[in-house]
């Protein structure tokens, strides 16, 4: 299903779940995906919400090295993101 | 509204100002840079009604007008999210200011238009200060000012902060704006249409209640939105009204997705009227840059010669320098002041040579270090690397409950504590920075690690270097469990949520880093000379009076009686009063343990006391108490000034006096145990 796009990347599992939704710290550095949810407490959601994380939105990872924190591009910005915070967002692949 | 300006302003009497402008903006759109532009050296910190942290206010005049300029710190969005987002609104819905001038970033436009979807829902006149377009233009992002401006149906300033081009446009229109009425953007952000009826019962049904100044559509909007500072005070206001409330809550959690998708949508029609986006997927030259900069491996290779430069340079430059005003400044004014005061009374004469000569001049001769380490850090911040070094370095500080943030302060500890505290103020969040305050004086400075590497030979010979080594070790473990308590303590479990921005690279603003260097050196010589000069002449008088020797003056006499206390960690009082001086600065425990042995401090006086006087358990719990002691004054102070605070500054001396007996005691009894003597 997923190309791996850099080589030095370590391999990340194929994301296995309902129709097509996985968390963000599943998606491979390069892949365009488009925000699905966002779940966790108020706080987190609305913190993550504001930062351009909304359902719809566009998101792709510029870094993503299956464990430690990862970077993504969404909204035209980069926004440095730990893996526990990536987990809360789901993202569904956009078929080219 | 508009007041003649005063013929004679004058700084002393601070009229009146005829207006207020608030600046206001998201991290990294070089605010800062429009702020010191308008108001130029003419900073200060103004006390508002009830506000623990005060914004930086300057003044600046257009058209004869005295205008108040109000810095605002850094925020995303107006929620209660953070400290930094409650100053930000508490600020624009209780002091009210005549504009709002929000200035975003050109790069990353449709995330800091945000801010302005939510200061729209708020009574307040706004212009829009866009900056960095050219860097935008040179990202492929084209953005047409005046298209811009008729959709968003407020004024738009086209900036460059950087070259200071278009600021005074955008004083002299929020000053124009002041004086006309405050309509209603006619284009303004909706809630997504799914859930227009919830908001708009809410709104019906807390109407009455809302307390003035709030408005009553912006609070039913943030009650939506699980705002918790506005739910408390709703709560509070709709008493037996609640329930009703609370149940439209509970139906509709999810309703933040909502209000924020409904901000991007608005934000969407606006950016497709006036932006041109350049085609997805090119790799920039910043993307270019942090596939090494941000890289696990290479990334912190990075940071490590970045830090290494800096210390280098610390030590190639900061140090020779700190030596000539040592040498020039300290010594050469004490022996001009014993000439000029052949006359004067001894005590005078020890007054101001050992007490304030002796405090301030070596507190001042800090100020090489401070320049370098300074100059270096708003280099890297502007560049835009220190939040790469905060992600490189963020799972580490998470370990000791601290944020990436955190890492580069603490580092500049082991050069000079006082530094390491200034340097805090780059973390955005003011818990995470007063934590980090805190347990910066954990960080074992050169002047410490001197005074270790001069002792553990005479204590420990050929095992020196373990000890020596150990007991860095033991300061940094010590470091992480008072961070660790801190955290949980202070935070809660708040603010662990690590989602930060990585702004793009860019050519740093030397005079931008120029001023608020200046700003720093003055704020620190402002301190040698008021605080500093105060405790030193005390701390002076206290070890001299009465009888002139330190054997006989109060500070002997405490040690003395705090025998009892030394015992138990096998030290004599002479050791005691040595820790108790470290206090002026932290070399001086050597001197002091010289005069009150009656030995020299070269030669083989000093070790051949020591050496005989101290089991190696007990010097070993002598070293880490010295190591683990209360900060210097110099680091004192500036935990003061940085915390405003009397409650947290005592609070760290007592914290450290703590630990640090703690820690002796456990050491000297430990090995009393397992028949270590």
């Amino acid at each position: 299903m997923f190309k791996h796009h850099r080589h030095h990347h370590r391999k990340i599992e194929h994301p296995v779940s309902n129709n097509g939704e996985f968390p963000l710290s599943q998606l491979p550095a390069g892949i365009a995906a488009r925000v699905a949810r966002v779940r966790g407490g108020h706080w987190l959601v609305n913190r993550i919400a504001c930062l351009g994380f909304t359902p719809g939105a566009e998101v792709r990872l510029l870094q993503n090295y299956g464990n430690g924190p990862l970077i993504a591009i969404v909204r035209g910005s980069r926004l440095a993101l730990g893996r526990g915070e990536s987990e809360h967002i789901l993202v569904k692949v956009i078929e080219a | 509204m508009t007041q003649p300006a005063l013929a004679i302003p004058s700084l002393a009497e601070q009229p009146e100002p005829a207006l207020v402008i608030a600046l206001v903006g998201q991290p990294n759109v070089g605010k800062s840079s429009v702020f010191n532009d308008l108001t130029g050296q003419a900073q200060y910190v103004s006390n508002w009604p009830g506000k623990t942290s005060e914004p930086k206010c300057g003044d600046c005049d257009t058209d004869g007008m005295r205008i108040q300029m109000v810095d605002l710190p850094g925020t995303y969005s107006l929620s209660a999210n953070s400290t930094e987002e409650r100053i930000v609104r508490d600020f624009l819905i209780h002091q009210q200011p005549d504009v709002v001038a929000l200035i975003v970033n050109a790069t990353a436009l449709e995330r800091n238009l945000y801010l302005l979807a939510e200061l729209l829902a708020l009574p307040v006149k706004i212009v829009l200060g866009l900056n960095m377009l050219d860097t935008a233009a040179q990202q492929g992002i084209i953005i047409e000012p005046h298209v811009l401006e008729a959709a968003l149906g407020l004024p738009v300033i086209p900036l460059n902060a950087a070259r200071s081009q278009g600021v005074e446009e955008l004083l002299q229109t929020a000053a124009c704006l002041a004086t006309q009425p405050l309509v209603d953007t006619p284009n303004r952000p909706e809630i997504r249409a799914d859930h227009r009826d919830v908001l708009q019962a809410l709104q019906e049904l807390i109407a009455p209640y809302v307390p003035e100044p709030y408005p009553a559509d912006w609070t039913a909007l943030k009650l939506l939105e699980g705002d918790w500072q506005v739910t408390e005070m709703m709560q509070a206001h709709l008493g037996e009204q609640w329930q009703p409330v609370h149940a439209i809550l509970m139906q509709h959690e999810d309703a933040i997705l909502a209000i924020a998708g409904g901000r991007y949508e608005w934000i969407g029609r606006m950016m497709r009227a006036a932006v041109t986006q350049p085609r997805s997927g090119q790799l920039t030259l910043t993307d270019r840059i942090d596939r090494v900069a941000t890289h696990p491996l290479w990334g912190m290779l990075i940071l490590l010669g970045i830090l290494g430069f800096l210390f280098w340079l610390t030590y190639a430059l900061g140090t020779p320098l700190q030596t000539w005003l040592d040498v020039n400044l300290v010594q050469a004014g004490s022996l001009w002041a014993q000439a000029q005061m052949q006359a004067a009374p001894p005590w005078l004469t020890g007054l101001v040579v050992n007490g304030m000569i002796a405090g301030v001049g070596t507190v001042l001769t800090l100020l090489p270090i401070l320049l370098i380490f300074f100059s270096v850090l708003g280099i890297l911040e502007d560049l835009g690397y220190m939040a790469r070094a905060a992600y490189v370095m963020d799972r580490f500080m998470h370990l000791m409950g601290l944020h990436g943030k955190s890492f580069l302060p603490l580092f500049l500890g082991f050069g000079c504590n006082v530094p390491a505290v200034m340097g805090a103020r780059s973390i955005e969040s003011p818990k995470a920075r007063l934590i980090t305050i805190l347990v910066t004086p954990l960080v074992p400075c050169t002047a410490r690690l001197a005074v270790l590497a001069t002792l553990a030979p005479i204590f420990f010979g050929v095992h020196a270097l373990w000890a020596t080594w150990g007991l860095v070790a033991l300061n940094l473990v010590v470091l992480t469990g008072v961070g660790i308590v801190l955290h949980e303590g202070l935070l809660g479990g708040e603010h662990k949520a690590f989602i930060m921005e990585l702004p793009l690279y860019q050519l740093p603003n030397l005079r931008s880093i120029g001023a608020s260097l200046w700003q720093r050196l003055v704020d620190f010589i402002k301190m040698a000379g008021s605080i500093i000069l105060v405790v030193s002449v005390l701390l002076w008088a206290l070890s001299t009076f009465p009888g002139g020797t330190i054997h006989t003056s109060i500070l002997g006499l405490v040690g003395q009686k705090l025998a009892p206390l030394g015992r138990i960690m096998g030290l004599d009082w002479q050791m005691l009063v040595a820790l108790l001086t470290s206090f002026v600065r932290k070399e001086n425990t050597i001197p002091t343990l010289a005069v009150l042995y009656g030995v020299g401090t070269q030669g083989a006086g000093l070790a051949d006391v020591l050496g005989s006087r101290l089991t190696q358990p007990a010097a070993l719990a002598f070293l880490a108490v010295q190591m683990l002691f209360i900060p210097c004054m110099a680091t004192l102070a500036t935990i003061h000034q940085e915390t405003r605070s009397w409650r947290w500054t005592v609070l760290s001396v007592v914290l450290l006096l703590a630990v640090s007996l703690a820690m002796g005691i456990a050491i000297y009894q430990g090995a009393a145990l397992v028949g270590w003597m």
